[in-house]
């Protein structure tokens, strides 16, 4: 379980996370909302160490990330996978090696060993096939996808998606979706994914929360979400005609 | 100021704690390759051509009966080994190494490669710029000394092949009033001045922050910024080694 305690940023003097407030539940995926610029990704850079928040801590498991001593907040690292906005796999590395890549810096496992954990998450994401190819020669949807295969590949507690299906067509959207749902139950990970995708939320969002202009506006499960009477959460659900006309 | 100190900040992040020898290894041979290996063929074609045309250019000026001709390739000597192998080719090299070295960084934090370094506990600036920083300053002086023969190699060519001194003058020119002492000033520059190309480009690329227009700004700074760094470390160890 992750707790995020009274989290505030400001950039130049600009208040980017307004005092922010939350809890993520393990084995379930909890999606944070919100348009662009409403501070979903730094609220994450925070939660995952990137950026320092003003005021406030993250918990995991009850353990303070920006209060502990160096070797906790290590230990804490290591128990993170990150799924990045555009995969942020290195480019002179195969596919194979990227997904190697947190086992041969961080662990001292065999090279046997390796390989074996390695083909596994590969398989898991359907990308066997794929282990020696480049980065720039595989598709962004795959690219997410040996993202993700990296993300698992030191068996985290916590998995953090950066928006899974930005640059993704609707159909490799949904399989990104599922997969990293599949992932989370299975595992029984707590995993948080940034999106403004209204099929995410649809589909995969058993925690939601919104956030608008830095603030948390709205918290629940996807079932209730179309019922909001919230107005700014009305306003960016059904921004697409489709859902207006179906609200009508 | 603030600049300056927030290069020394970053130059004491590169020793701080690491990861397992032997990646460093691993990574050092890369670089060593990349900075290096690569470069040879580029300092080739320009020392040879530089010794060519101090060669002729310095016979075109020494037409006085009084001067012996072979003092043509000991000026060619000397220009090679205090001046033109190890401070020409590291401007050179600032422009091919230190612009791969910003770009490479900076495209790296653009697309978040190294914010996902630094999400597994890694420490970045060490994994990344360490490796680079002593193949730079382990190849350069390498790169340099053959600079300097090819230079050396590239006059008597020259000079030879047109008519301007006879071989056995060049051969005694290069031979006359010899100190051994400036081979290891030659060697000393190159050390120091691989040391700031790198960590200057570095620095320019891994603070890189915005898209491409960016990359392409720390690029190009990090290559003013070494030469300009080049030419005053140069005077520097001039004043204080000869």
């Amino acid at each position: 379980m992750i707790e995020v305690n009274n989290i505030a940023k400001a950039f130049n003097g600009k208040e980017v996370l307004k005092g922010i407030t939350a809890s993520f539940t393990k084995g379930e995926t909890n999606l944070i909302i919100g348009g662009s610029g409403t501070g979903k990704s730094v609220l994450l850079k925070c939660m995952i160490g990137l950026v320092r928040p003003d005021q406030g801590n993250v918990l995991y498991n009850g353990r303070d990330f920006y209060n502990c001593d160096k070797e906790t907040q290590q230990s804490i690292r290591r128990e993170m996978g990150v799924l990045f906005q555009g995969g942020a796999l290195f480019d002179s590395k195969t596919v194979e090696e990227n997904v190697r890549f947190p086992l041969d810096m961080l662990t001292d496992q065999t090279i046997q060993e390796k390989q074996e954990r390695v083909a596994f998450c590969l398989q898991r994401v359907g990308l066997e096939a794929a282990a020696k190819r480049m980065p720039s020669e595989i598709s962004g949807g795959m690219k997410k996808r040996v993202g993700i295969a990296r993300a698992i590949v030191m068996n985290p507690m916590y998995l953090f998606c950066d928006e899974p299906n930005s640059g993704l067509d609707p159909l490799t959207s949904v399989k990104i979706d599922e997969l990293i749902k599949e992932i989370t139950e299975e595992y029984q990970i707590t995993t948080i994914i940034i999106t403004h995708d209204m099929n995410s939320v649809m589909e995969i969002g058993q925690n939601i929360m919104f956030l608008y202009q830095g603030s948390k506006l709205w918290e629940g499960v996807n079932s209730d979400i179309i019922k909001t009477d919230v107005p700014e959460l009305k306003e960016f659900l059904f921004s697409n005609k489709l859902l207006r006309e179906m609200e009508r | 100021m603030s600049v300056i100190g927030k290069y020394f900040i970053f130059l004491r992040t590169l020793f701080g704690k690491g990861e397992k020898m032997s990646v460093y290894w691993r990574r050092l041979m890369e670089e060593c390759v990349g900075i290096g290996v690569s470069s040879i063929f580029l300092v080739a074609i320009v020392s040879t051509f530089i010794g060519a045309v101090s060669c002729i250019q310095t016979a075109y000026n020494l037409v006085s009966p009084i001067i012996p001709i072979s003092t043509v390739a000991l000026i060619v000597r000397d220009m090679e080994i205090l001046e033109l192998a190890p401070t020409i080719t590291c401007i050179v090299l600032a422009g091919k190494v230190g612009s791969n070295i910003a770009s490479e960084l900076g495209t790296m934090r653009i697309t978040e490669q190294i914010d996902a370094l630094e999400v597994m506990g890694i420490n970045s600036s060490s994994y990344l710029v360490l490796p680079k920083v002593v193949a730079a300053m382990l190849t350069f002086p390498m790169l340099v000394i053959f600079s300097a023969f090819l230079g050396i190699l590239g006059g008597y060519l020259a000079g030879t092949l047109t008519g301007v001194i006879t071989e056995r003058d060049y051969l005694y020119g290069i031979r006359d009033s010899f100190v051994p002492y400036n081979i290891f000033f030659m060697c000393v520059k190159p050390f120091v001045f691989g040391f700031l190309i790198a960590t200057i480009s570095s620095f320019k690329g891994f603070f890189t922050e915005g898209g491409a227009l960016e990359v392409g700004r720390s690029s190009t700074e990090a290559v003013t910024n070494s030469c300009i760094s080049i030419l005053i470390a140069d005077y520097l160890l001039a004043q204080l080694l000869l």
